[in-house]
C-alpha cells in the first residue's frame, strides 16, 4: 500500500484558494510521518502559472485542458479518477467546499473508496491515520480511524494553517495518462454571477462588528452600526441576518460568504454555526457575546461574555466614544 | 417532470445532545428527530418545479425518527407519493448505505430529477446526494439555490453557490441529482388543520429492503467540545463587561 | 288647514302627495329588500336564541345610547338627535297622515297641548345637537370621522327638517289664531319674530303651506335616500344590537363546518351578522380612534375593515344575487389582497377596544379573525409568525425551546413545587410560556412560587406537560393548531388532580376560562393569580409585614380587564400593600393595549411606526406626577413595557414591576 498523499488543488479566477495551501501544509506533515510523498493535482485551463506555488509538494499532476476551464463535475471527476488510478494514494485531501462536495460523493460511490466529510483534524498515530470530524452543528466531534486503503477526506476550510503550505518553488511534474477525449460533460458552465456591488470589502477591514440572530430585528442594526462607527470598523453578519435582508450579501461571513481574518472580530448574538465559524475563526482577536453559554462561538472566541448583545452594544459604544473624547481632549 | 426527493431525519439540536456512555454513539434518551433543514428546502424546490412545469413529486425517507410525520407533511404540501423505506439500519452515521438503498429504489430512469439537501448535520461519510449520483452514474451539482426547467424538458438551469457571494449558472442534463442549499422561496407553511386532515386520509407506502452489506467507518469515539474552551469568559453585568472589553481593546492597541 | 286640501295646479294636493309618498316608500322598500337579500348571501348563524336578553340589549344600547355616552361631549348631542328623531317620527307621521287623508280630519300632535311643546323644544335641541356634531365633524375633524358628501347631505337634511317644522309652526300661528291655546315656546317666538313683517303676515297661509310641503317632501326624500346613505344605521342598528353576540368576547366562534375551508375571504363565507355590520356601521370612527395599532401608524383600521366589507358587498353582491358570475374573472374577487391587505390584518393586537366602543355592537374581531384564518389556510403567513407557529406545533412553545426545559425555573427554588400529575393539589398553577422560558420573567415566577409557598398554598404545576394555551394561536387564525394544543392540555388536565386552576398570564386565563369548555364548566374554576393573592391577603394567609411607600400606577391587561372584567382584584391587592395608587387617564376599560397581543409579539412591525403603543403607554405613566412604578399583571406587558422604557429613555424615571414583585416585597418573602 502506497503511503502517498494526494491533495486536490482548488483555484478560482486565477488564484489558488487558501484551502489548497491548508491541505498542502497538512499533507506535507502527514506524508512525512507516513514516509510517503505529497502529490497535488491541478486541473484547469491555462493554469500552468500556478504550478510554482505548489512547491511544498513532491509532484504535481497538472492537467491543462480546455474542457476544464470552468469547474464541471463530470470532466473533473474523470480526470481525478484517472489520477487516483495512477497514483493510488493512501489519502486524498479535498476541501469541503462547493467543489469538494460534488467530487467527494461521486468518486466515493463510483470507485468504492471510503470517504469522510467535515474533517477538522488529521493526525498520524503510529502509522494509522486518525481524522476528527465535526457534526451536529459543531456540537459533537467524531474520531475515525481511517482504513488501510485509499480514502477521500474533505476538510473544513480554516482547519489547518496555510503558511506551511506556501512554498514557492517549482515541483516536479508528473504525467498522467488520459484519454484524448474526456467523457461528455453533462453539466456545463454558462456564466458566472457576480455578487451585487457592495459598498465595503469586509475582507479588508481590520475591525469587524459581526451580528447574528441575536440582533433580533432590523431596527437594532443601528446599535451595531454605531459601535462600528466608534471603532472605525465595518458591520458584517452571519447568514440568517443576510437572509432577512438586513444587510447585503457582500457583508456575509461564512462558508457561502466571505472568509475574513481581521485584527478584531466582535461577534454579537452569533451562535457559531460551523458555516459561520469557517469564515471568521482565523481572526486575530475574537470577542463573542451571546446569551447562551453553550453557544459554539465560544469555542473559537478568545474572550466571551454571556450577556444580551442588545444590552451590551450601546454600553460598549459609549465606553469607546468616551475614551475617544478623553484622548482627543488630552 | 418526475422528481424524487430524499428526506432524512437528523437529531433535533433543540433537545441538546448527550454522548452514550460507550462513547461511540449518541445517547438516545431524550433524542428527538427532525427533518433535515436542507431536505425541507429540497422538497420545496421540487414542489415549485412541479407547480411550474407539471409532473410528480415523490418523497422517500428511511424509517428513522419522525420520518412518517415528515412524509405526511410532504403530502400535505403537495407531494404525490410518499415512501417509507424500512431497512433495519441501526447506524445513523452511514450515508453510503442509505445511498445504496435509494439508488436501488430510484434507478432505471424513473425520475428526471432527484433532489436532496446538499448537506445534513449528521453527514460524516459524505453527503447523500453525491453518493446517490455516484451510484447511479448521474450528473450531480451541489449547493444549488435555484433550478429552472428548460423548455425542452431535457435540462435544468441551476445556480450553484460559491463563496464570497459568487454563483455559477449551469446547465444540467437530465436525469440528474441536485444537492439543494436553499429553495427559491422558504419552505411553505402547512396549516395544522390541513395536516390533521391529510393524516387521516393520506397513505404512506411502506417498502422493506434488505440492508446492503456495509463497510462501516471505524468510529473510535464521539465527544463534545469543552464548553467555552479557549474563551476567557468576562464576568459581571453589561456595564462591567463593556468596560473590560474596552480596556482589552485599548491594551491591544485596537482603538484609534 | 291642511295644505293638501288645496289644489296644485289642476291636481288636488293630496293626490300629488300620494304620488310622492308612494314613490318614496317604493324606493325605500325596494332598497331595503335588496339589502336584506344581500345579507342572506352570508352563512347561516343562529342569533334568534335568548330573546329576552336580546331585547334587553336593544333597550340598553339603542334606547339607552349606552356606548355613545362613553364620550359625553359628543354623546349627549347624539342622544338629543336620536330622541329627536323618535319624536319627529311620530310628529311627521301624524302630519303625513293628515296630508294623505285630509278629509278625515285626523288630529295631529301640534294640537295636543302636552305633546306639541315637546316636539317644539326637541326641534331646537336637535338643532343644537346638530350644531355641536357638525362643528366636530367639519371643524375639529377627529380621526376616523370622515367628511363625505353623504354626511354633509344628511346633516343638511336633518337641519332643514327642523327648520321647516319650526317655520310651519310659526306660520300656522301667524295665519290662524286658532291654536287651541297650545303653547309652543320656540314656535311662538319665531311667530313673533316673523309676524312683525307685514309681507310675511300677509302671506302667512301661503308660507305655511310652502314650508309644510317642504317639510313633508324633505322627509319623503330622506326616506327614499336613507337606505343608500350611512344613515342606514338608523334602521340597521337596532337589529345589529338585537342580533349581537351573547357569548363572552373572549370566546371566539369556532369554525362551523370542519370540511369547509377555514376562514373567510368572499362574501358567502361570512355570516349574515358579519355582513350586517356593514349596514349597521355609522362610520363614527370610535373604533378607529380606540385602536392602538392605528394610533402608531400601522395600516390596521377596524373602521376601514367594516367599510371594506361593505364595499365588497355592494360591489359584488348584486352579481352574486343574480348569479351573473363573469366567466372571465371568476366572479367575486377575494377580499384579501383586494380591498384588504394582509398587512392590515396582521396589524391587529386583538385588544377589543374597537368592538368595546362600537355603539351598534359590531364584531370587528370576528371578521378579522376569519380573514386571518383564511390567510393561514392559504399558507400566507408572516415569516416570523410562521417560525413561532412551527415551534408551537413541535415544542408546545413559541420560543423553540425544548419541552423538557419548562420547569427549569424551579431549580432556583429551595423547595420543589408539587407535581399535580402525581399528587392531588388544591390549586393547579398553569404558568404560560413566558413565565417559564423568558429569562427576565423566570425571576418573577420564582418569586410568586415563594410567596405562595410562604402562604401555605396547596399548589402544584404540571412541569413538562404544560403546553401553550393556544389563546394567541387561535387569534392569529391557526385554528387547527389551537385545537391540537387544547387537546394536549385537556389530556394533561384529565390526568392531573386539582380543584381550581390559576395562571400568571391573562391570555392563558382568557382561553381557559372561555374556550376550554370541559375545564371551566366542570368542577374547576379558572382564576388569575391576582385574584388568588387577593383572597390570600383577605383571609390572612398572606400577611403584609411592611407597607410599601411607593406611588404606583396600574396597567389593566386587555385579556384580564376589557375581556373578562377583572379590574378590581389587582387594585385591591395593591391597596392592601399600602401603595399610593394613581390611575392613568386611560385605565380600566379604556386601558391602552401594550401592542403584544394577537400574535403581534411573534411578528415584525408593518408599516410606518413612529411610537409603539407600549411607548405611548409608558409615557402616559411617566406623566403622572411622582409615580415610580408601572405595575403590570401580565408577562407580555412586562416585556413590552421594559423595552419601551429603554427606547423612550424613561428608565431613570420609571420602572416596571410585576404585581408579584411588590407582593413579595410587602410580605417580606425573599
Amino acid at each position: 500500500m502506497c503511503n502517498d498523499i494526494l491533495v486536490f488543488a482548488e483555484h478560482f479566477r486565477g488564484t489558488l484558494n487558501d484551502i489548497t495551501y491548508e491541505l498542502l501544509g497538512k499533507g506535507r506533515e502527514l506524508a512525512q510521518s507516513l514516509d510517503g510523498r505529497l502529490l497535488v493535482s491541478l486541473l484547469g485551463h491555462e493554469v500552468g502559472g500556478l504550478v510554482e506555488r505548489l512547491g511544498v509538494a513532491d509532484q504535481v499532476c497538472l492537467v491543462d485542458r480546455p474542457e476544464l476551464k470552468e469547474f464541471a463535475s463530470d470532466s473533473t471527476k474523470a480526470v481525478l479518477e484517472a489520477i487516483l488510478e495512477d497514483v493510488q494514494p493512501r489519502l486524498v485531501l479535498l476541501g469541503s467546499t462547493s467543489i469538494g462536495l460534488e467530487l467527494l460523493g461521486l468518486i466515493s460511490a463510483r470507485k468504492g473508496v471510503p470517504c469522510l466529510d467535515n474533517c477538522t483534524r488529521l493526525e498520524s498515530r503510529d502509522g494509522q491515520l486518525v481524522a476528527t470530524c465535526q457534526i451536529y452543528g459543531g456540537k459533537v466531534f467524531v474520531e475515525v480511524a481511517l482504513p488501510e486503503a485509499t480514502t477521500l477526506v474533505a476538510v473544513v476550510p480554516g482547519s489547518f494553517p496555510k503558511e506551511p503550505g506556501e512554498v514557492a518553488t517549482k515541483p516536479e511534474l508528473r504525467n498522467i495518462a488520459l484519454p484524448a477525449m474526456l467523457p461528455e460533460a453533462r453539466t456545463t458552465f454558462r456564466k458566472l454571477l457576480e455578487p451585487p456591488p457592495g459598498d465595503v470589502d469586509i475582507t479588508k477591514a481590520p475591525i469587524l462588528v459581526g451580528v447574528g440572530r441575536g440582533i433580533q430585528n432590523a431596527d437594532n442594526m443601528s446599535l451595531a452600526e454605531e459601535l462600528a462607527a466608534a471603532l472605525s470598523g465595518v458591520v458584517c453578519a452571519s447568514r440568517p441576518v443576510i437572509d432577512q435582508g438586513w444587510l447585503p450579501l457582500t457583508r456575509q461571513v461564512g462558508k457561502s460568504g466571505m472568509t475574513v481574518k481581521p485584527k478584531l472580530y466582535l461577534a454579537f448574538g452569533i451562535s457559531g454555526a460551523p458555516e459561520h465559524l469557517e469564515g471568521m475563526k482565523q481572526s486575530e482577536l475574537i470577542v463573542a457575546v451571546n446569551t447562551d453559554p453553550k453557544a459554539p462561538i465560544f469555542s473559537v472566541a478568545h474572550y466571551g461574555a454571556v450577556l444580551d448583545a442588545l444590552e451590551l452594544l450601546p454600553l460598549l459604544t459609549e465606553e469607546v466614544s468616551n475614551q475617544a473624547t478623553k484622548k482627543a481632549s488630552s | 417532470m418526475n422528481i424524487a426527493v430524499l428526506a432524512k431525519q437528523v437529531p433535533d439540536l433543540v433537545e441538546g445532545l448527550e454522548i452514550d456512555p460507550n462513547g461511540k454513539a449518541l445517547d438516545v434518551n431524550y433524542l428527538r428527530y427532525i427533518l433535515s433543514e436542507s431536505d425541507d428546502h429540497a422538497l420545496e424546490q421540487a414542489l415549485l418545479l412541479k407547480e411550474k412545469v407539471g409532473g410528480r413529486v415523490e418523497v422517500f425517507a428511511l424509517n428513522q425518527g419522525e420520518a412518517r410525520e415528515s412524509l405526511v407533511t410532504a403530502i400535505a404540501k403537495g407531494a404525490d407519493r410518499a415512501v417509507l423505506v424500512d431497512a433495519g439500519l441501526d447506524s445513523p452515521l452511514n450515508n453510503h448505505a442509505a445511498a445504496q438503498i435509494f439508488a436501488g429504489l430510484l434507478g432505471g430512469g424513473l425520475f428526471d430529477l432527484i433532489l436532496t439537501g446538499v448537506r445534513a448535520i449528521d453527514d460524516l461519510d459524505g453527503s447523500l446526494g453525491g453518493l446517490v449520483a455516484g451510484s447511479l452514474d448521474l450528473p450531480y451539482a451541489a449547493l444549488i439555490r435555484k433550478a429552472e426547467a428548460d423548455g425542452d424538458g431535457k435540462t435544468v438551469i441551476v445556480q450553484k453557490e460559491y463563496p464570497g457571494g459568487y454563483a455559477a449558472e449551469l446547465d444540467v442534463r437530465l436525469p440528474a441529482v441536485l444537492g439543494i442549499q436553499a429553495a427559491e422561496q422558504p419552505p411553505r407553511y402547512v396549516p395544522i388543520s390541513r395536516l390533521r386532515q391529510v393524516m387521516k386520509t393520506a397513505t404512506v407506502e411502506e417498502v422493506s429492503v434488505v440492508p446492503p452489506s456495509q463497510q462501516p467507518l471505524d468510529v473510535t469515539r464521539l465527544f463534545k467540545p469543552e464548553e467555552g474552551a479557549g474563551a476567557v469568559m468576562i464576568s459581571g453585568d453589561a456595564q462591567e463587561a463593556a468596560r473590560q472589553i474596552m480596556s482589552l481593546l485599548s491594551e491591544r492597541r485596537l482603538l484609534r | 288647514m291642511i295644505p293638501t286640501t288645496a289644489k296644485l295646479g289642476l291636481v288636488p294636493g293630496w293626490a300629488v302627495l300620494w304620488l310622492f309618498f308612494l314613490a318614496a316608500v317604493g324606493i325605500f322598500a325596494r332598497r331595503v329588500v335588496f339589502l336584506i337579500r344581500l345579507l342572506k348571501l352570508g352563512r347561516a348563524e343562529n342569533r334568534f336564541d335568548h330573546i329576552p336578553e336580546r331585547v334587553k340589549r336593544v333597550l340598553i344600547y339603542v334606547f339607552g345610547q349606552r356606548r355613545l355616552l362613553d364620550e359625553p361631549l359628543v354623546g349627549i348631542p347624539h342622544v338629543l338627535i336620536f330622541y329627536g328623531f323618535l319624536v319627529f317620527l311620530m310628529s311627521t307621521s301624524g302630519m303625513l297622515l293628515q296630508g294623505l287623508f285630509p278629509f278625515l280630519h285626523l288630529p295631529g300632535m301640534e294640537s295636543n297641548r302636552y305633546l306639541a311643546p315637546v316636539v317644539d323644544v326637541f326641534a331646537l335641541l336637535v338643532l343644537a345637537g346638530l350644531a355641536v356634531s357638525s362643528f366636530r365633524r367639519f371643524v375639529i375633524r377627529p380621526t376616523g370621522l370622515q367628511l363625505t358628501w353623504d354626511a354633509t347631505l344628511v346633516n343638511i337634511l336633518i337641519a332643514s327638517l327642523m327648520l321647516t317644522f319650526l317655520l310651519v309652526e310659526a306660520f300656522h300661528r301667524i295665519s290662524s289664531s286658532l291654536t287651541g291655546g297650545v303653547w309652543v315656546p320656540v314656535g311662538n317666538w319665531l311667530a313673533g319674530l316673523m309676524g312683525s313683517s307685514a309681507v310675511l303676515r300677509a302671506n302667512a297661509a301661503l308660507f305655511h303651506s310652502l314650508f309644510w310641503w317642504a317639510h313633508i317632501l324633505i322627509v319623503l326624500f330622506f326616506l327614499a335616500y336613507l337606505p343608500s346613505s350611512k344613515h342606514l344605521h338608523l334602521l340597521a342598528a337596532p337589529f345589529s344590537a338585537f342580533f349581537s353576540r351573547l357569548e363572552p368576547a373572549g370566546r371566539l366562534a369556532a369554525p362551523m363546518d370542519q370540511q369547509v375551508r377555514l376562514g373567510a375571504e368572499r362574501l358567502e363565507e361570512f355570516t349574515w351578522r358579519q355582513l350586517l355590520s356593514a349596514f349597521a356601521c355609522a362610520e363614527c370612527g370610535r373604533c378607529e380612534r380606540a385602536c392602538p395599532s392605528r394610533q402608531v401608524g400601522e395600516p390596521c383600521s377596524p373602521r376601514q375593515l367594516v367599510h371594506n366589507l361593505k364595499e365588497q358587498l355592494l360591489r359584488y353582491g348584486p352579481a352574486l344575487l343574480s348569479h351573473a358570475r363573469a366567466a372571465a374573472d371568476g366572479g367575486e374577487p377575494t377580499m384579501i389582497g383586494g380591498l384588504i391587505s394582509a398587512g392590515e390584518l396582521w396589524g391587529c393586537t386583538t385588544c377589543l377596544s374597537c368592538s368595546d366602543r362600537c355603539p351598534v355592537l359590531n364584531e370587528h374581531m370576528s371578521i378579522m379573525v376569519d380573514l386571518r384564518r383564511r390567510l393561514v389556510e392559504r399558507g400566507e403567513v408572516d415569516k416570523h409568525l410562521e417560525e413561532a407557529l412551527r415551534n408551537l406545533a413541535r415544542y408546545g412553545n413559541s420560543f423553540g425551546q425544548s419541552e423538557r426545559k419548562r420547569a427549569v425555573w424551579t431549580q432556583a427554588l429551595d423547595f420543589k413545587p408539587k407535581d399535580a400529575r402525581k399528587e392531588p393539589v388544591e390549586w393547579l398553577w398553569y404558568l404560560g410560556e413566558y413565565a417559564c422560558y423568558h429569562p427576565a420573567l423566570q425571576r418573577i415566577t420564582q418569586s410568586l412560587a415563594r410567596v405562595l409557598h410562604a402562604a401555605g398554598t396547596n399548589f402544584g404545576i404540571v412541569y413538562e406537560a404544560e403546553r401553550n394555551s393556544g389563546n394567541d394561536t387561535r387569534r392569529v387564525g391557526e385554528e387547527g393548531l389551537f385545537e391540537l394544543l387544547r387537546e394536549k392540555n385537556m389530556a394533561t388536565f384529565k390526568k392531573a388532580q386539582f380543584n381550581n386552576l390559576f395562571t400568571t398570564d391573562p391570555h392563558v386565563y382568557n382561553t381557559f376560562k372561555n374556550e376550554y369548555p370541559d375545564l371551566n364548566h366542570g368542577q374547576h374554576s379558572v382564576y388569575h393569580y391576582s385574584e388568588l393573592i387577593r383572597d390570600l391577603l383577605q383571609r390572612g394567609q398572606l400577611k403584609v409585614t411592611r407597607s410599601l411607600p411607593y406611588r404606583v400606577t396600574y396597567h389593566d391587561p386587555c385579556y384580564l380587564g376589557r375581556y373578562n372584567g377583572v379590574y378590581d382584584a389587582p387594585r385591591t391587592v395593591l391597596r392592601a400593600l399600602g401603595v399610593d395608587l394613581k390611575e392613568m387617564p386611560r385605565s380600566r376599560r379604556n386601558s391602552l393595549c401594550c401592542g403584544g397581543g394577537g400574535g403581534r409579539v411573534w411578528m415584525e412591525e408593518i408599516g410606518e411606526v413612529h411610537a409603539r403603543p407600549s411607548e405611548s403607554r409608558v409615557r402616559e405613566a411617566a406623566a403622572l406626577e411622582g409615580v415610580q412604578f408601572l405595575v403590570v399583571a401580565c408577562p407580555k406587558d412586562y416585556v413590552m413595557f421594559t423595552d419601551a422604557l429603554k427606547t423612550t429613555g424613561l428608565e431613570a424615571q420609571l420602572a416596571v414591576k410585576d404585581l408579584t414583585e411588590l407582593v413579595a416585597e410587602a410580605a417580606s418573602v425573599v
